[in-house]
């Protein structure tokens, strides 16, 4: 038990996670690209067309992806500051800031093909109804975040002050989540639900599943790939990374 | 499949530019990041290299 625990801190290091998140990122890129392709080929040749919304709902593999992601990652933001501010481990801050530009990407993709979804079916580019704007909401906080993180010179009072901006902000996913619930709204409810049976057909639904891994193992390895970076940079003057680096 | 001609496919039952603008967006952000984040990283690289030689210069200098 002890030495697990042990074993976990290690790679609390920045000194250890650097390899480790380089050797992680082949793998999560090949998941997402096997995750993708067959997500994209049900998407356009297996899922049949939509008995109300013709081949336009076929936004939704794109959209309902983005959106989850959008609101998963940040709350993996919220408790990776969460954690840095609690226990002070260098990594989570580091975390904390690659993770925001992949969130404020999928909030921006969810948005968009949210506009290019409700400008057919609905008649209008965007209303102020409440899951749009909650998710407007989503993409100035990750702005936020990151507008506030380069704000402040020194990394460690960067990265405390935006963990209290994620935390603070964290109120607003199940807002984002419950709003078509509990106001009236244009944007339709969710089509996957726990508590009852998915209201689509099989094989759209299988899309949706495929298309949502291979974006969430996207912002895995992209995470990965901007934590390297903000490894060495804030990391520059230490003796292992004049070592790390060839 | 339901579709009978690469025409077809591209105009997606009349929603052609909502699907692809759609499906467009996503393709080219989700190329671009991964780009530039390869690139912050072999950027912090170029440095942490320049650095590393200067030191080495640095040294050479000092004892010759």
């Amino acid at each position: 038990m002890r030495q697990s625990i042990v074993h976990w801190f290690k790679f609390a290091s920045p000194q250890s996670f650097y390899p480790l998140a380089g050797r992680m990122i082949p793998w999560f890129w090949a998941a997402a690209a096997i995750f993708g392709i067959s997500g994209l080929w049900i998407s356009f040749f297996v899922a049949p067309t939509d008995a109300q919304q013709g081949e336009g709902y076929r936004i939704i593999f794109v959209h309902v992806p983005a959106s989850w992601m959008s609101m998963f990652i940040y709350l993996v933001m919220a408790f990776w500051a969460g954690l840095g501010l609690a226990l002070n481990t260098r990594v989570s801050g580091m975390m904390a800031q690659a993770l925001a530009p992949t969130g404020a990407l999928m909030a921006a993709l969810s948005l968009w093909t949210g506009a290019l979804w409700g400008k057919p079916m609905w008649g209008a580019w965007w209303v102020w109804d409440a899951r749009l704007t909650s998710e407007l909401i989503l993409f100035f906080l990750y702005l936020g975040f990151m507008a506030l993180q380069a704000a402040i010179d020194d990394p460690r009072r960067a990265d405390k002050a935006g963990a209290i901006l994620a935390l603070v902000g964290v109120v607003n996913i199940p807002i984002i989540y419950f709003s078509v619930k509990w106001w009236n709204t244009l944007h339709q409810g969710s089509t996957i639900n726990l508590t009852k049976a998915p209201s689509m057909a099989q094989t759209m639904l299988w899309g949706m599943m495929l298309m949502a891994l291979a974006f969430w193992m996207y912002s895995i390895a992209v995470a990965l790939m901007r934590v390297r970076a903000i490894i060495l940079e804030r990391e520059r003057h230490t003796e292992w990374v004049k070592h790390a680096v060839e | 499949m339901q579709w009978n001609s690469v025409g077809e496919f591209f105009a997606m039952g009349g929603y052609g530019l909502y699907v692809w603008g759609s499906f467009g967006a996503c393709a080219l952000l989700m190329v671009a990041e991964p780009l530039l984040a390869r690139r912050r990283l072999s950027e912090v690289r170029k440095i942490l290299a320049r650095e590393r030689l200067a030191d080495e210069l640095d040294l050479q200098q000092k004892n010759p």
